[in-house]
């Protein structure tokens, strides 16, 4: 509830136009306190807009009542992107959740931000056409979380991550001014605000509508699983196939505790005494399709592949899909809590990193389970706990400081897909040199000078621009 | 990483190249120099490092100068089977592609250029070198200054470094003409690399394994040919996709159309297109702040 006087006024004013959907009860700013990740925050408003202009309208009253926002799609986010800090107003897009345009001659659909993706693509489905990106948490996560931070999934292999699957984004900016940032064009003149609103974690802006561009359904998809009795075989494998010029529609790896558990949970008949197993999938033309397949085995083969096993037909394949993106949540079948990490080491390195992860929670005295994107080099370690275990959760956190500090020591990045939100904000530095930062906050701050758009995500505190653009800075200091 | 201890020498000596003061423009292969109008006389030209540092063929990434040309880049990658979709002519080089940010002929098929690119090195107007990306086939670490880079015409930075995505060359590359409705080819073929259309007359690009080719081919009555026509290089338009089937009844001069893309090749200049005021001052924030005095590429404009 609030209290404050002025946050009072701020309220009643966002009901004269919200009415019944600004809200401040306890029990609903409770279900705004989190997202996927398990850092909580506070929010202080919640209102649900169900347009543009009612998104204007809130960013403008906040603005008069110097209350920073931020933007929540499904909160479905891992890093801590849509926990509230700073007592913002939230502004959940769940009832902006209209499909506005299919136009199948421009391959595009415009869509509003809390259109959930897999919706999207079942809605596009009996045209022949999907939505690329395609996270695991695709039943819940909104397009506008995607937006958000530039997300990924298991076909983002050969297809791209969202970034490359979005034309234009209504944008309305922190200084309630509605923009269209890109368009239908292939050459959108001037500089590519598209690409840079992309992945910036709502630090620019809400998203409002998206113009989303269609793939193509494949007319034959083969998904493979491939079982190793030991994990190295398996990660080589992975180098092995990209190296032999073949890309396959998605390359998945899952350890041995993974795939104990999805098994138990989905029954698909994953070899429970595999060391890991690799699912292939590969899609386009029938000829390309099978020289695919020829390429796996042969491949395999090479590296002491106990079984290939063929999805004879879509329910198969949909069981062999299920098991994988439902890893996840059968972790809780060992463990009442997980953290899952997201760090991308090139595919070389996949095995180093992967047995750094083992030594790394066997020393923090921690379960690991590793179901991942191989083919892209994306680690997914998941770290399984008890909350109720005392000190667990420092124990957690500086496990999963370890593991990203492995991934940049082997030549990797500190996210794949989820984004740094707050949960990696401080870990910037790893990557990044203070002007590297700067000059991201410089970008940053020419969406947002006074920093109401979900404020205190992506860059660590100090990595201001002033910081290192002054004359004071000595020659050659951070080049 | 961009920690001075990992940052290449070459990147390091063009970084004092560029210096601190005084207007100063990168060259490239000058094969789009005319793209946003030359910079003002007296502009100091500077040319990027060239070679390629690095070629992991199993991480299908590529390390490499901003001054290197696709030639050199495109005989690399071939040796490993591998490729960067760009199609522009071999004295071209990366960095000034990138700085101009067409895309090639085949986007149809693997999109925008700017998706190739996972990270950019680049010296900015105080002569210090900026980091952004990372060099890993995925990455959403920090602001996407990348794609903010490609198309901003060095207005910047300069590019002085960038790593790329590759891809494998398709086992078979053929090309087939025939006098067809685009749109019912581009509706029929499933990802063709290319469409092209002059109003009257059909292009097509198909890729693949060589039954598959011939299997798309065979949908329609093509004719095979060596490669795709000489293409109008006065200007180019981008519409719509679906606006080229009016096109053709508003147009007198000759052009060729990029199908499902929207890109028309005009013999002469394309009309500047409109952007929008919101757009503009945006842009013209960033200007501000990226390039305050602008000594990067004076004279060239972006925003017009």
């Amino acid at each position: 509830m609030v209290h404050k006087s002025a946050d009072k006024k701020l309220l009643s004013e966002l009901r004269s136009f919200l009415g019944d959907r600004a809200r401040d009860g306890d029990f609903e700013l409770g279900l705004y306190a989190k997202d996927g990740s398990v850092l909580k925050g506070d929010p202080m408003i919640v209102c649900l807009p169900t347009s543009t202009e009612e998104v204007q309208q809130i960013i403008l009253a906040c603005r008069r009542y110097d209350r920073p926002f931020l933007a929540r799609g499904s909160g479905t986010g891992l890093a801590g992107g849509a926990v509230p800090v700073g007592d913002p107003v939230v502004i959940a897009t769940a009832k902006m959740n209209k499909i506005l345009d299919i136009d199948i001659d421009n391959r595009i659909a415009w869509v509003e931000p809390g259109v959930l993706n897999l919706d999207l693509s079942r809605e596009l489905s009996p045209l022949g056409f999907h939505f690329a990106p395609d996270p695991s948490s695709q039943q819940v996560c909104s397009i506008g979380g995607n937006v958000a931070n530039n997300s990924g999934g298991p076909h983002c292999l050969a297809y791209g991550v969202t970034s490359a699957h979005v034309a234009a984004i209504e944008v309305v900016l922190p200084d309630g001014r509605v923009a269209l940032l890109g368009d239908l064009t292939a050459e959108s003149p001037g500089y590519d605000l598209r690409g840079l609103f992309i992945g910036s974690e709502g630090t620019m802006g809400v998203a409002t509508k998206v113009a989303v561009r269609l793939t193509p359904n494949p007319p034959e998809v083969r998904t493979l699983l491939l079982d190793f009795a030991d994990v190295r075989d398996g990660a080589a494998a992975v180098s092995s196939i990209i190296a032999n010029g073949l890309i396959p529609a998605a390359l998945e790896m899952m350890d041995q505790r993974a795939i104990e558990i999805v098994e138990a949970f989905v029954n698909a008949g994953y070899p429970t005494e595999a060391d890991a197993v690799l699912l292939v999938e590969l899609d386009g033309l029938p000829g390309g399709v099978e020289h695919g397949v020829e390429v796996v085995r042969a491949v395999a083969n090479r590296h002491q592949v106990g079984s290939v096993r063929v999805a004879a037909d879509d329910a198969e394949r949909a069981l062999l899909w299920k098991g994988r993106k439902n890893a996840f949540g059968a972790v809780a079948r060992i463990k009442p809590d997980y953290y899952l990490h997201d760090t991308v080491v090139p595919r070389g390195k996949l095995v180093e990193v992967l047995e750094k992860v083992y030594q790394i929670a066997d020393a923090y005295d921690l379960i690991a389970v590793n179901v991942f994107h191989a083919g892209d080099g994306n680690l997914h370690p998941i770290l399984a706990y008890d909350s109720e275990e005392k000190g667990v959760l420092e124990r957690v956190q500086a496990a999963g400081r370890a593991i990203v500090t492995a991934s940049i020591e082997a030549g990797g990045v500190l996210s794949g897909e989820h984004g740094i939100g707050l949960e990696k904000r401080d870990y910037m530095g790893m990557l990044f040199s203070a002007h590297d930062m700067a000059t991201q906050d410089l970008v940053r701050e020419a969406f947002d000078p006074d920093g109401f758009a979900n404020p205190l995500k992506v860059l660590p505190s100090g990595s201001r621009c002033s910081d290192s653009f002054g004359q004071h800075v000595p020659d050659g200091a951070w080049v | 990483m961009s920690r001075v201890e990992d940052i290449d020498q070459e990147v390091l000596e063009f970084a004092k190249i560029v210096g601190k003061s005084g207007p100063v423009t990168v060259v490239g292969g000058r094969t789009q120099w005319a793209v946003g109008g030359p910079p003002e006389p007296g502009t100091r030209e500077v040319r990027a490092p060239a070679g390629i540092w690095s070629h992991e063929p199993e991480e299908m990434t590529v390390r490499c100068g901003g001054g290197t040309t696709l030639g050199e880049l495109s005989e690399q990658l071939a040796h490993h089977g591998q490729m960067v979709p760009f199609d522009m002519p071999a004295e071209a080089t990366v960095g000034g592609v990138l700085a101009v940010g067409h895309s090639g002929l085949r986007r149809l098929r693997y999109g925008d250029i700017r998706d190739f690119v996972l990270q950019i090195r680049h010296v900015d107007h105080t002569g210090q070198i900026v980091s952004s990306g990372g060099p890993t086939v995925k990455n959403v670490s920090g602001y996407d200054l990348c794609r903010l880079m490609v198309g901003s015409l060095g207005k910047f930075g300069c590019i002085a470094e960038v790593t790329l995505r590759c891809l494998p060359i398709p086992a078979i590359t053929r090309w087939f003409t025939g006098i067809l409705d685009p749109f019912e080819v581009h509706n029929q073929l499933y990802r063709p690399s290319s469409i092209l259309w002059d109003g009257n007359r059909v292009w097509v690009c198909i890729e693949g394994v060589l039954s598959d080719v011939a299997a798309q081919a065979a949908i329609f009555d093509f004719e095979e040919v060596a490669g795709p026509p000489s293409l109008p290089a006065g200007g180019r338009l981008a519409i719509e996709p679906k606006g080229l089937r009016t096109h053709k009844q508003e147009s007198d001069q000759s052009w060729i159309a990029e199908v499902g893309v929207g890109l028309i090749h005009t013999d002469l200049p394309a009309a500047q297109r409109h952007i929008n005021d919101v757009n503009v001052s945006l842009m013209e924030e960033l200007e501000e702040r990226l390039n305050p005095n602008n000594r990067l590429n004076p004279g060239r404009q972006v925003l017009i």
